[in-house]
């Protein structure tokens, strides 16, 4: 039983039905990703369990991406089959939506990469307690604000307007998220010194591989960006 | 900002400007000496232009100085807002309120101000001088549709979150705009082009940290939740320009409610509108402040 609601949270063991599913809008996805090759270097490495995004490009950034709003789409899941103690019904419905989000992005880059996509992730929540309140905010509050540093860092690595228009459209949305979750933790903490520079107000940015490093912290299967200077170890 | 158009100005306000100056090109590389005097000559007719120039999706690209300028006038209207706010104190915005929410917002308005107009001088370019700006989107009246905007906490509550939901959207209208300058910014200085758009991006996201915040004290949700007919979730008529666009549900070429959901094979318009932001381009912005927040004569 675990197993079963483990393997649907986290998507494994759909990938099958996921490619049956996406094959019939090939269409839509040539749309998004007409000139992306088959890319084979991302598959998994059997003995380290570890997965590369590949040849640098805007496949790879987009796959980025997938990697991590697969993370957050699992981590959400997670939440909302099993609330944490005294969770109100606002909350409630607020992490609701956020996982829709989030299951939503995942599933558009996933239909929007085809069969370039990089395969379904394998997550390890092992360091955060579903029971309690303090414990799932603060990884979400760290998922969200690790999500917007993640694609404002890397949206200069993007070439093509119609994909960097898209990552602004989602990363406005994770910064909503990210405010919103901080302001449940300590009430107006929504753009705090930890995340937005006090003397510019710019948000903070991260690299490929300081965000990897912290994702890789919540994945079974890890993520490398080799050719972004990055291995998982 | 086009040198030879702001050339073309200082000849109208100071025709000696070729006497004193030998050559064209010198006008150029002299235009930062002109200082204050340059600054407020060229730019009364600066707002327009700016957004004129600052096309998000016509032919015409804009600069990396135009792009900077349109955020720039965008921040002078957000900035203008919430100091008029606070400077009500306790009559206008609880005190709670204000320590927990508006002393951070405006704090981080004033300092993209700051920012931006120090980038645009370490660019060589002129940073735009303020707008004339009637918060009660009156252009200039003082009485228009939210004439209590400083005095009636919903209306500024409410006059924020469309302010920042439509900067949300004005620099997601850029992005692809600074791209189309990488060249250029990289011939200028290498590392520009990401030093400017990952400002942009990072300014972007925090518009939308106070967005969030702010609808959530409105009592609404911190995305926006559009139906499939109107993208203004807001309740108030007077924005449904604002938010025209946030309905759209097609990403990339794909319906994404046609997407798989958490509990089914689909997804909602409610949480397909809520998951993407969408864009603005200048022209739209400049349907919507100008003549009523910004000032046209």
């Amino acid at each position: 039983m675990e197993t079963e609601s483990q393997e649907s949270i986290l998507g494994a063991g759909m990938v099958r039905r996921s490619f049956l599913r996406y094959a019939g809008i090939g269409v839509a996805s040539v749309g998004l990703l007409a000139t992306a090759a088959c890319h084979k270097d991302h598959s998994v490495h059997p003995t380290s369990g570890t997965i590369d995004l590949g040849a640098t490009g805007d496949v790879a950034i987009l796959n980025y991406a997938y990697a991590l709003e697969q993370l957050e789409a699992a981590f959400y899941l997670q939440v909302t089959a099993t609330p944490y103690s005294g969770i109100s019904s606002s909350e409630s419905a607020l992490l609701t939506d956020i996982r829709d989000h989030e299951v939503l992005h995942r599933e558009f880059f996933k239909a929007a990469l085809g069969a370039s996509a990089i395969q379904a992730l394998t997550p390890d929540f092992s360091s955060i307690n579903f029971s309690s309140r303090a414990s799932v905010l603060a990884a979400a509050a760290a998922f969200e604000d690790t999500g917007v540093t993640a694609y404002d860092g890397a949206g200069y690595l993007i070439t093509t307007p119609a994909y960097l228009l898209i990552a602004g459209k989602i990363v406005s949305v994770e910064a909503r998220h990210a405010a919103l979750i901080r302001d449940l933790i300590t009430p107006g903490s929504f753009a705090g010194p930890d995340v937005v520079d006090t003397t510019n107000s710019l948000n903070k940015s991260a690299s490929i591989a300081d965000v990897l490093k912290i994702a890789n912290g919540y994945l079974k299967t890890k993520v490398s960006a080799v050719n972004y200077g990055y291995t998982a170890s | 900002m086009n040198l030879f158009n702001i050339i073309e100005e200082i000849e109208n306000v100071d025709p000696e400007v070729y006497g004193r100056i030998s050559e064209r090109r010198d006008v150029i590389k002299n235009i930062t000496s002109f200082g204050s005097k340059v600054a407020l000559a060229a730019l009364p007719f600066a707002v327009g232009t700016i957004f004129k120039k600052a096309y998000a999706d016509t032919s015409a690209t804009p600069s990396v100085i135009d792009i900077l300028n349109y955020a720039l006038t965008l921040e002078y209207l957000e900035s203008t807002f919430y100091n008029a706010g606070q400077a009500k104190g306790t009559a206008l915005i609880p005190a709670a309120a204000a320590t927990n929410y508006f002393n951070q917002v405006t704090a981080d308005e004033k300092n993209h101000v700051t920012f931006l107009k120090g980038v645009i001088t370490s660019l060589g370019g002129t940073p735009a001088s303020i707008p004339e700006i009637d918060l009660t989107a009156g252009n200039g009246s003082g009485n228009g549709p939210f004439k209590d905007v400083l005095t009636n906490y919903s209306t500024f509550l409410a006059v924020a979150q469309a302010f920042e939901d439509t900067g949300v959207r004005a620099y997601k209208g850029q992005a692809a705009n600074i791209l189309a300058n990488k060249s250029a910014a990289e011939g200028i200085k290498p590392g520009l082009y990401q030093t400017v758009l990952t400002a942009a991006l990072s300014i972007h996201a925090v518009e939308a940290r106070h967005a969030s915040a702010i609808r959530s004290i409105r009592g609404q949700t911190p995305w926006i939740t559009s139906t499939s007919s109107l993208g203004n979730d807001t309740g108030i008529s007077l924005v449904n320009a604002n938010y025209d666009g946030e309905q759209n549900v097609v990403q990339g070429g794909v319906d994404v409610t046609t997407l798989k959901s958490a509990t089914g094979n689909t997804t909602s318009v409610a949480v397909a509108t809520a998951a993407f932001d969408e864009a603005l381009s200048p022209d739209q912005v400049l349907a919507i402040l100008q003549g009523t927040f910004l000032v046209k004569k």
